[in-house]
This record gives C-alpha cells, structure tokens and sequence, in this order.
C-alpha cells in the first residue's frame, strides 16, 4: 500500500472538485467511486472573510480527506499565501502545488515550484507538487522536502492521456520507492490503467470526471480501471515480442505436409 | 417545442373560509417573488408583496441577470428539471412583458477550441449546426470570424431589468400591492400563506442555501449589432455576450463558490473583456457602463425548490435560472397555494 505523509488510501484515485454540474453530483461521484481524498481549488477573494464557507462545508461532508491546492497560481508568492490560507480553512498540512508557468498549456514553472516546496515544506507543510516528468526536478523536489511527486499525463483538462509514456516510465524506475501519482490530462479510464500499468501509485483527475455526461458512473469507471491497472502491475506482467508465441507447445505436434 | 403552460389556464379560485379569495403575502420583489406574484393574481389569489428595496429588482441579483431563456443551451451543464421547466419561459414572460426576443442563441467557440462545440452539441439538444456562412447570415458583424457554430432557434432572451419593471406594472395592473421598503418578515405578514422569495437572504430559515458569486459587465458599443445571445465557449471561463437596446451588451457571468457580493476581481474582469473581445475586437473600442457583482442563491443539487414550513412556502435556489426558471416555479408555487392537497413537482416538506 502506498502511504502519502503516512497516509494509506484503499482507493488509489484522487479526485477534484471543480466544474460538476453540482456539489450534489460532485458528492454522487465520491460515493459512487470510493474516494478516499479530493482535491480543491482555493480562491484567494473566497478566502477573504469566509464567502466560500457553504461550499466546503460541502465538502468537508463529503467526509474524505481534503487535499486543498493552489490552482492558478502563477508565482511562488501567490502559492504559499494560498497554501497558508488552505491550511487556516481546511486544518490541513496538505498542499498540493501548484505555480503555473504558461497560460496556454498550463504547464508548471519548475523553478518556482522547487522554490515554493522548499518554503512550504520548511513551514511544516506536506507538500504534493504537480510537476513534469523531468527526473532532475523531481529530484530537486524531494531535496526540497517533497514526499510525494505527481507529473503530469498532459496539459491540465486536456484529456489527452499520457503524453510522454517513456518519460513516466522513467521517472517510475527512477525513484523507485516515492509515491508517484499522475496529475492532469487524463481523459479515459484507460489512460489511467495505462499510468497503473507502468507502477503508479495513484491518479488524480478532475476534468474527465466533472464534465462527463454521467460524473458518478465515469468515477466509477475510473476507479475500477485504475484498481485493474494495479493489479496488472503487481502481477507482472509480460513483455511484448515482436513474433507470435504460441500458448499451446507446437512441439510434437504431427507434420502434415 | 413542448409549452405546457402555453393555453392560459381557466381562473381556479380557491375560497377561504368566509369565501374571500386567499391572501397571498409575498416577501421579496426579486424576479421569482414577482413571477409568483404575477402567477398567484393571474389564478384569483389576493397578492401583497413585501420589498425592502426602493424598487423591484433594486436589491435582487436577478438586477444582474443576463435574462437569456435558453432551456436547451443550459442543459449543457443542468440536470433534466432546468430544461423541461425551463421551456415554459419564454411562453410565460411574453404573456406578462413586452420586449421578449425570440432569435434564438448562438454558440461559438475560438477556432482553436473546437472540440468544446461538438462537447456541447453531444450534450445539448434542438440547434442546428452552422458553418461560417450560416453565422454571417444570421449575425453579419461576426462574418469571418467563427467557422463553427451552434444555433438554438426556439430561444429568446430579455432586459432583466425592464422585464422586473414590467412585471411589476403587471402585478399592480392586475390588484396586486407591493410594498416598498418594507422589512416585514413572514411572522409580521398578516395573509392566510407566505411566500418567501427572499433568494440568499433567507439562508437564515433555509442552512442548505448556499452563494455562488457571479460578476458581468456592462458595455456600450455603436460599432456592433447583434441580434441575439451569443455563448462563447472555452474549457475554463465560458461566457456569454446579451444585446440590449441602446448599444448596450451584457457580457457575463463568472461562476465562483463564493457569497461574497462587493467587489470584482482584476481577473474576472479580465476574463469577462477578453471575452468580449475575442467575440469582436471592436469591443476594445466600447465604454464600459458598469460593473455588477451578485451571488447567486443554490441548493446543494443546484436546483430550484419549494421548501414548505408551516404557512411559509420558501420559492428559492433559482441559482443562475432565475429568468428561465421563475415562470414554472411559479405556476409550482401557486399549485401549492391553492390546492394545499397537491404535492407540485419539487416541493420539500419541513417541519415549521
């Protein structure tokens, strides 16, 4: 079992809380898939005095563990005040990091975000960073005091799937004994299955769940692939070759030419 | 399209004890008090509604509305109720206020979001699709600039605010009184029922209701016409753009889980303009004639509901629905008043 900051989630998939239809649909498909731990988008303007108080205590009675995140932030400054106040709100260590570094694909600023786990981390938080599949950054996060590296498939809500497989397959082998969990991009089940497939710890997703036509049953989808993509891994799977082999034994078998 | 409330319905008057008419005290002069109001006289009730504003609308979010009556296009994101009650609106507005538009909507998407439009249409229903040409001809300040849309011809729109002033004409036209600056609460309100339409102020009797925030603009521009809504589709911050008479536009609205009710922030107004501007570059050139800031009364499941509580009813949670959802909330309303047997589609009973 994988354990994030000493925590051991059953289910493997970690959901966001931003764009269902309503807090009602978005608690139908926690129930629905088993969710352990979502994630949320912390406004800073909501912050202020509270405003956004009715929809976490939605959440919070959703009665999983929140992972509060820093969505949108596009400076290291910006993302630590956010955590600070995620942190007020929620009563949680958790942050999941977040410092966008370009508009258009939503890809992280590394730099600023190597610099943003090392002052959270120092400030006692338990820092989930959303990065790339680059295994000297991951490196440089876990120096910084980060437990737990989640790269990305693809761009943020862009359902692409997994973009550089080679890349996370990699950073898998790489560190072998971090929590490695896939954030972002995700648009299929079998995406997911695929990420569990290379070895995985989780998935965390939002989008392909929010703003599908049945949220509860797609969530449902998508934790029993990623529980299969698991298994498949534990149980070792076989390489691909290129020639067939047949799974009866030819040998002995009559020549009839 | 389905009407159901299209034949105007035979008076049914429900008698009181001493065989007067049944006195409806109405709290709020929102878009949803007076529909209900409208709705109440129109069926033979005894109207007087309560308003702490100066005017109708004056303190409702429904003043920021973008009045769009566009049941198929909501369905993109609402559960099935908001497309079904929302069909009854346009019908029902047009028998209580001038100035109904029925063009239909557009929507459109930048050429590098594409794929949301065929989201939308796997999602929606009744348009048509249209190629560049089809946009030029129903909009033709928007030639060239959209090779792909959508078109919901059986929707309308209207001005939020000269719809409020209308209904309200309405409702004094029709018997009705309305009280102005008045505070009274439901306990105060002398009627043999009540009717609390008081949107997130009646979070006091209702802790389910929650704020969603929403921001718009208003922008005037003599360089372009439009004739119809225009919904500008993007995966983060969709919006939409309302003409209104005078130049004006409505651009709208963010969404945000939030009850806060003061103050725009720098990025929704960016979000908002830059919208507007990617629709036409010639609204870099318009006068922005004001900001307007509201939060949104909604249930958990983000629909609406009659919640009984004794001889209050509470008509609330609209949501971002209050235009396309007031007409059959009100008729569910009035179906509870009057037949206090029924049990009308989306009442909740809770103990008073």
């Amino acid at each position: 079992m994988a354990s994030f900051y000493g925590f051991e989630p059953k289910s493997r998939l970690f959901l966001g809380t931003a764009q269902y239809p309503s807090p009602a649909i978005l608690a139908d498909a926690v129930r629905a898939s088993g969710v352990e731990v979502v994630t949320v988008s912390l406004r800073r303007e909501a912050g202020e005095g509270a405003a956004g108080q009715a929809f976490w205590s939605l959440v919070k009675e959703l009665g999983v563990r929140v992972l509060p995140n820093t969505a949108g932030c596009h400076s290291v400054k910006e993302a630590v005040t956010t955590a600070q106040m995620a942190r007020e709100v929620f009563g949680t260590n958790w942050i999941k990091l977040e410092v966008i570094g370009e508009d258009d694909t939503l890809q992280p600023d590394v730099v600023g975000l190597i610099e943003a786990a090392r002052i959270l981390s120092a400030d006692g938080f338990e820092v989930f960073p959303y990065t790339t599949e680059d295994i000297v950054v991951g490196g440089r996060l876990l120096d910084a005091g980060c437990e737990v590296l989640m790269p990305w498939g693809a761009p943020i809500g862009s359902g692409r799937g997994l973009n550089n497989p080679y890349g996370l397959r990699t950073m898998r082998q790489h560190f072998p004994g971090i929590p490695l969990v896939v954030d972002a991009g995700i648009g299929l089940p079998s995406h997911a299955a695929h990420a569990m497939e290379l070895g995985y710890d989780g998935i965390l997703l939002n989008t392909a769940v929010a703003r599908a036509g049945d949220p509860a049953l797609m969530a449902r989808a998508f934790a029993s692939a990623i529980e299969a993509g698991r298994q498949a891994f534990e149980a070792q799977p076989i390489e691909a070759r290129d020639m067939a082999a047949p799974s009866t034994p030819v040998m002995g078998k009559a020549f009839l030419s | 399209m389905s009407d159901s409330s299209a034949q105007p319905r035979p008076p049914q008057r429900l008698k009181t004890g001493a065989g007067k008419p049944v006195h409806v005290g109405i709290i709020g002069a929102g878009v949803v008090g007076l529909a209900c109001a409208a709705e109440l006289l129109d069926r033979g009730a005894t109207v007087t509604l309560h308003e702490r504003g100066a005017f109708a609308g004056e303190r409702a979010c429904s003043w920021f509305a973008g009045g769009m009556l566009a049941p198929w296009c909501e369905g993109e994101s609402a559960e099935e109720p908001v497309i079904r009650l929302g069909a009854e609106a346009a019908g029902w507005w047009q028998r209580h206020v001038d100035g109904v538009v029925r063009n239909g909507t557009l929507v459109l998407a930048p050429s590098r979001d594409r794929s949301e439009i065929r989201r939308f249409g796997q999602r929606t229903s009744h348009f048509i699709e249209l190629d560049g040409e089809g946009i030029a001809a129903l909009e033709p300040d928007l030639a060239g600039r959209f090779g792909k849309g959508l078109f919901f011809d059986g929707e309308g729109h209207l001005d939020p605010r000269r719809a409020l002033a209308g209904l309200s004409q309405h409702v004094l036209a029709a018997g009705g009184e309305i009280h102005f600056g008045s505070e009274a609460r439901a306990a105060d309100i002398a009627a043999d029922i009540v009717l609390d339409c008081r949107g997130l102020s009646a979070r006091d009797a209702l802790p389910d209701l929650r704020g969603v925030k929403g921001e718009m603009l208003l922008l005037r521009s003599r360089d372009l016409t439009l004739s119809r809504p225009i919904r500008l589709l993007h995966p983060r911050i969709p919006l939409y753009v309302v003409p209104r008479a005078d130049g004006l536009f409505m651009v709208g609205a963010t969404m945000i889980e939030s009850a806060d009710r003061s103050r725009i922030s720098a990025r929704s107004m960016l979000e908002l303009l830059g919208a507007a501007y990617a629709l036409h570059p010639s609204f870099g050139e318009a006068e922005v004639v004001e900001i307007g800031v509201d939060a949104r009364p909604a249930f958990p499941d983000n629909l609406p509901r009659l919640t009984r509580q004794g001889r209050v009813i509470h008509v609330n949670g609209l949501y971002r629905h209050g235009f396309l959802l007031s007409p059959a909330m009100a008729r569910l309303a009035a179906d509870a008043v009057l037949d206090p047997a029924s049990i009308p589609e989306m009442l909740h009973d809770v103990a008073a």
